[in-house]
């Protein structure tokens, strides 16, 4: 692989992921990790809609008119979710309902506009599937730990399948409600910061 | 009365950023100087108030099941259902209200548009708007429930963030770890700020 591709590729997993050092795309990633079976759908959506967004602005860059290009890129990403929101319903119904409204909001995901504006917007397309695939690995990845963590220590639970008992069904885990709840996501990603930063100095901000 | 306990419903208990986590990114983002923190919370304040009823409008008299009775007659309508256009439709609506309400408190208050200006072109993609729009769907309000949910929505997220943002300049002042600073430790203070909140679950009028 060339060099540059990974680095579109591969640069969002670590050193410039979109969720802990872009701050980009976070009420999602806070919102659909109570389990991880939502993460793990939810990432699936915004790889499909980001990457269709990117190819399709990228595709359209030197036709968009520059006074219009958000409302343009808004209805292409409403388009792609929309058809999103459509397959789940008829394939994934229980996850979609779970999901709520969260499904409708990759629409304002910033990542999704973000990197429409900032990269589709100036590369051509086989490029701006890349950086879409790219950031939202790194979306995933984050969505992934975080569900991971907050499932296995509010229930005890992964994917649905019991791997600590709890004690009200006889078992040895008492289950942390806090995870389950909204100050639960918070911390984690906060820590999940802290450890990312403590390994990789570089990215520590200078001030609070 | 109902009015009143939705109101604080929507302010303290189902607060949009500390339980739903809805419009994280300005929330973040703004939120480190108190000034500017009232400034955008107030333009959502307003936008959340004009897009909410606005959009329960299009959504009650064009794409529910059956909601263009008022056009072609009930037979006809009933088998019309727009369901799948809520989301273009919502998105479509507050992109153009933001930009009408940018142009409009330009012409009529220069002062108001000199301290709202720059924050009213980021809620057009803020999730806390579109969020606002689309629970009201979900749970079915009517048009008065909407505006009032519109409004608490709105003034609950513009209380949270001007409490981040005052704590945040406190913090200035403190020794963080360096790996936590910024970004990390503002995220485990917004959790303390959502486990604060969560004591109001529960109050009813």
């Amino acid at each position: 692989m060339k060099k540059e591709t990974k680095e579109i590729l591969f640069g969002p997993v670590h050193l410039a992921n979109p969720i802990t050092l872009q701050v980009l795309g976070i009420c999602s990633a806070l919102a659909v990790t109570t389990q991880l079976e939502p993460a793990l759908v939810m990432s699936a959506a915004l790889t499909f809609v980001l990457v269709g967004s990117n190819v399709t602005v990228s595709l359209l860059r030197n036709k968009i008119p520059g006074s219009i290009r958000v409302i343009t890129q808004l209805a292409i990403i409403a388009s792609l979710v929309i058809l999103a929101d459509q397959i789940m319903k008829a394939f994934l119904f229980d996850v979609s309902k779970q999901l709520s409204v969260f499904v409708g909001l990759i629409i304002t995901n910033c990542i999704v506009m973000g990197r429409a504006e900032a990269f589709a917007m100036a590369n051509p397309p086989m490029k701006a599937a890349l950086d879409g695939l790219g950031n939202s690995l790194g979306y995933s990845v984050i969505l992934i730990i975080v569900g991971f963590f907050r499932e296995l220590l509010g229930s005890g639970k992964l994917l649905g399948h019991v791997v600590m008992p709890t004690v009200n069904n006889g078992g040895w885990y008492n289950p942390n409600g806090l995870m389950v709840l909204s100050p639960g996501a918070f911390f984690i990603i906060g820590l999940l910061i802290w450890a990312q930063r403590s390994y990789s100095a570089q990215l520590q901000e200078d001030e609070n | 009365m109902e009015l009143v306990n939705l109101f604080l419903k929507a302010t303290f208990i189902e607060n949009m950023a500390l339980a739903f986590f809805l419009g994280m990114c300005s929330f973040l983002a703004v939120s480190k100087k108190v000034e500017t923190a009232v400034g955008l919370g107030a333009a959502v304040i307003f936008v959340l108030a004009i897009t909410a009823p606005l959009n329960n409008l299009i959504y009650t008299y064009l794409l529910q099941e059956g909601a263009l009775s008022w056009l072609l007659g009930a037979e006809k309508a009933a088998t019309i259902n727009l369901e799948f256009l809520t989301f273009i439709a919502f998105i479509a609506t507050i992109a153009a209200m933001v930009q009408i309400v940018e142009m409009a408190i330009d012409k009529f208050s220069p002062a108001l548009y000199g301290s709202l200006g720059v924050f009213l072109p980021l809620i057009a993609v803020n999730c806390a708007i579109l969020g606002g729009s689309l629970f009201m769907v979900q749970r079915e309000y009517d048009l008065a429930e909407t505006t009032v949910f519109g409004i608490g929505a709105g003034t609950g997220f513009a209380l949270a963030m001007v409490g981040l943002a005052a704590i945040r300049e406190k913090l200035k002042y403190s020794n963080v770890p360096p790996g936590l600073r910024g970004l990390g430790i503002t995220f485990i203070t917004t959790g303390l700020m959502a486990m604060g909140f969560m004591i109001f679950g529960g109050i009813q009028l």
